[in-house]
């Protein structure tokens, strides 16, 4: 007994070492060698300023300003945010696209506050896009517009949603609606290895592509 | 569907390619043979064991001895690391300045890392330090599986040893398994991770502007190297609160892929280095296949069920169908780049095996598909189970079948050559039942008191009363994965942990649960593994009920759906069974 007490306290120091300092350190030095960028987390940069991570979707709102000129607040004193019309908007969040807190939405499959979020989705959803795209119903719209991701900051929609979306900022961008979807095409992460996962349009790259292609002015 | 079934065709046939290579290497490890990796190894292998004062070869371990050496080991794991969660604020590696835990979520948390159950209270990236990630999480995300693996080559030698109560020596099996199996290959996946965007670094969170104008924190941290082990060990506890949904754990379709193969390839090989030990390979496909069969079912049924959309989804009027260009079916909790078939698969991989480590919402899955995951729990993780512990699980059923089939046929019940008796059976019997039992004991006593209905999120209802009684089989079965609205923990003022508190009931509960249905387990486990050792093999006759053949893996696949669904169907019928039959809200 008093042997593999000994024995059990040497060996979860020598395994915190070896496997909790050492381990991870060295993992951590070969990839900030090899893969430095992939290991800092995909950062993009325009213009010099990172303005986010490739991986990780962020939010394409601003904030409402009211006729004083200052920025609407709702009752809790937050303020009020509408999606911008000159970009590609992502999926919904239960996060607000925070990426250094994260946690399910957590809809039940029953739950009557789930049914009024979806309805309520759909019909912005369908609000925002059907100006511009006239032939837009509520069976056409992709389930992943309307639905929270898992992670709060999905990165990609779904080329169904991108194609949509295309028709409002072809208009507002004063861009031909082909080379809208030549971009969407660009900027398409599609399956890996041609096989595994689903194709996803990557909203941040898109975006940037876009503004390169026909700045706001 | 077709693509996604596609999709799952081609991960299973690469994981049954892999199985003979690398249940073959297994084999040897337990044996003490040389391998590929031995000249590398060797040197630190004989280091290792000069540090820990073991001479190997000449201390082999009885049942008693080799159990008291698990237990002596994984309470100094214990106390290690509830000793880092309590000193967070001393630590090195904490840009963020986090704070320690409160005492009742490290108590919860300690339990849950050395019982290699990785239920998770907390949120990682905004409660612990990277010194607690690396030092404190990512250790027991190695020992806690090599504890587990550790275990099960115990019991095969019982049952394979022709003389004597040897089982072997528990702290070369530790250090072999760590040294030959655990490590290379999580270096190995580390790297390839990072290479696809799985982040690894020990830097600030970075405070980026975004294009409209906003800000966005993004959360960093060493997280390659513990998602791998988190994933290979069956362990399942995520860096980021979102586990593998979060992007920065699991990009892609492929790291997607490499993460599920991970999770499933020791347990599916053990199978096969089980076949190689007894000498007899088909006695391990035998195993193989009646996990097999009840895997296959699990995901065809919660694939099935999420391509449907969920009653909420329908009654708001969303279209849920499949076109070209979208997924269709229920996308809420999920990701776009693992769509339908990849959480799908994902749910039943990490449920099966205990895992747990999730990459989709459990919480918002539909009715049907969320009793997918209750099911595999309800089997007490016996269907590839977790690292060692899905085998020995396993093997308890099999003596199970054995001796049910013998009085069946009228004969005494032996198996591979060893007579199974009272004594064998009582243990046996025991081993199956304490996991359940504490499963009904404690979502009961959960569902019935004030303090446990303060964990719930989704209220008094069906729901509410699937995230209690999932909470328990998860932990009770060391699994890990969540209907995540259930807590023990308050965080007021996220993120940091300051005025953060747990809540007391869920977590103290939980951690006794998942201790007691750990270890209580292993004890049965090498007890039977001490009294199959000394007993005699007699050859096989013309009487002796084969156990290698499709007729057993029938009669074992049965037991173990009569044994969970006999247990656990009263209490599915008042969760997700009346949730997948009815499209009433609540």
């Amino acid at each position: 007994m008093k042997k593999d007490m000994l024995t059990g306290f040497i060996a979860i120091v020598v395994m915190t070492v070896f496997l909790g300092i050492v381990y991870p350190l060295a993992v951590t030095g070969i990839s900030q060698v090899v893969f430095p960028s992939r290991a800092d987390g995909s950062q993009v940069k325009v213009d010099g300023e990172v303005v986010g991570s490739s991986l990780i979707g962020q939010s394409f709102s601003r904030p409402v300003i009211g006729k004083n000129g200052k920025p609407v607040l709702d009752e809790e004193g937050e303020e009020v945010l509408a999606p911008d019309p000159a970009y590609f908007q992502p999926r919904p969040s239960g996060t607000g696209y925070s990426a250094d807190v994260t946690y399910f939405a957590n809809v039940g499959p029953n739950s009557a506050e789930g049914r009024e979020e979806v309805r309520e989705a759909l019909a912005t959803y369908v609000a925002l896009e059907k100006p511009y795209d006239h032939s837009l119903t509520k069976d056409r719209v992709p389930v992943d517009a309307v639905t929270h991701s898992a992670s709060g900051v999905d990165p990609h929609i779904s080329e169904a949603n991108a194609r949509i979306q295309a028709h409002r900022i072809a208009a507002v961008r004063k861009l031909p609606l082909s080379q809208v979807e030549d971009l969407i095409a660009a900027n398409t992460d599609g399956r890996s290895l041609g096989l595994l996962g689903e194709p996803g349009v990557n909203v941040l790259m898109l975006n940037i592509a876009l503004d390169e292609e026909a700045p706001l002015k | 569907m077709a693509q996604g079934w596609l999709q799952i065709a081609v991960f299973l046939v690469v994981l049954i390619a892999l199985i003979k290579p690398v249940g073959i290497y297994m084999a040897r490890v337990f044996t003490n043979q040389r391998v590929f990796l031995t000249p590398v190894v060797g040197p630190i292998e004989r280091l290792a064991y000069r540090a820990l004062r073991v001479r190997p070869d000449a201390e082999g371990q009885d049942w008693k001895s080799y159990a008291r050496s698990v237990i002596v080991f994984s309470l100094f794991s214990w106390l290690a690391l509830y000793l880092i969660l309590r000193t967070q604020g001393i630590q090195p590696f904490n840009p963020q300045g986090f704070h320690s835990g409160p005492w009742d979520l490290s108590f919860n948390t300690a339990s849950s890392f050395v019982t290699n159950t990785n239920w998770q209270y907390y949120g990682g990236e905004t409660t612990l330090t990277y010194f607690t990630q690396m030092a404190g999480l990512t250790v027991q995300n190695f020992v806690s599986a090599a504890v587990g693996i550790a275990v099960v080559v115990a019991l095969i030698r019982g049952i394979v040893a022709r003389s004597g109560r040897q089982l072997g020596n528990f702290w070369q099996d530790l250090v072999r398994i760590l040294l030959y199996i655990l490590v290379p290959i999580s270096i190995i996946g580390a790297l390839f991770l990072v290479s696809q965007g799985v982040i690894q670094n020990l830097g600030d969170y970075s405070v980026i502007h975004t294009l409209t104008g906003g800000t966005q924190i993004l959360g960093q941290g060493p997280v390659a190297s513990q998602e791998v082990i988190k994933e290979l060990g069956t362990n399942g506890g995520g860096f980021f609160n979102v586990n593998s949904a979060y992007p920065f754990e699991n990009p892609s379709g492929l790291t997607n892929f490499f993460e599920l193969l991970l999770i499933l390839i020791i347990p599916a090989s053990l199978t096969y280095t089980y076949g190689r030990l007894v000498g007899n390979q088909r006695q391990g496909w035998a195993i193989f296949s009646a996990m097999f069969v009840l895997f296959m079912a699990g995901v065809a049924v919660v694939y099935f069920a999420e391509q449907h959309g969920t009653p909420a989804q329908h009654l708001a009027g969303l279209h849920t169908h499949a076109f070209d260009g979208s997924t269709g079916g229920n996308l809420e909790g999920k990701e776009q780049r693992f769509g339908i078939a990849g959480s799908s698969l994902w749910t039943a991989v990490t449920t099966v095996t205990s895992c747990g480590a999730v990459n989709a919402a459990f919480e918002s899955l539909t009715g049907l598909g969320a009793a997918v995951p209750f099911a595999n729990l309800g089997f007490s993780e016996v269907i590839f189970g977790g690292v060692g512990t899905g085998l020995y699980s396993m093997l308890l059923y099999v003596l199970l079948a054995v001796f049910i089939g013998g009085l069946m046929v009228g004969r005494t019940p032996e198996y591979l050559g060893k007579k199974i008796g009272a004594r064998e059976i009582k243990l046996v019997s025991l081993g199956v039942l304490v996991t359940p039992l504490a499963v009904l004991l404690s979502s009961a006593l959960a569902s019935a008191t004030e303090l446990g209905k303060r964990s719930i999120y989704a209220g008094i209802n069906p729901q509410g009363f699937s995230e209690t009684l999932y909470a328990y089989l998860s932990q009770a079965n060391n699994n890990g994965s969540a209907l995540a609205g259930y807590t023990g923990f308050i965080q007021s003022n996220p993120p940091g942990n300051v005025g953060a508190y747990g809540i007391s009931f869920a977590d103290l509960l939980g951690g006794v649960v998942m201790v007691g249905a750990r270890f209580l387990p292993i004890l049965f486990v090498l007890a039977v593994a001490g009294a199959l050792a000394g007993k005699k093999v007699s050859p096989a006759g013309l009487g002796t009920m084969r156990t290698d053949n499709p007729t057993f893996v029938v009669l074992l696949v049965g037991i173990v759906i009569l044994v969970g669904a006999l247990t656990f169907f009263p209490a599915l019928l008042l969760g997700p069974v009346v949730q997948s039959l009815t499209t009433r809200l609540f």
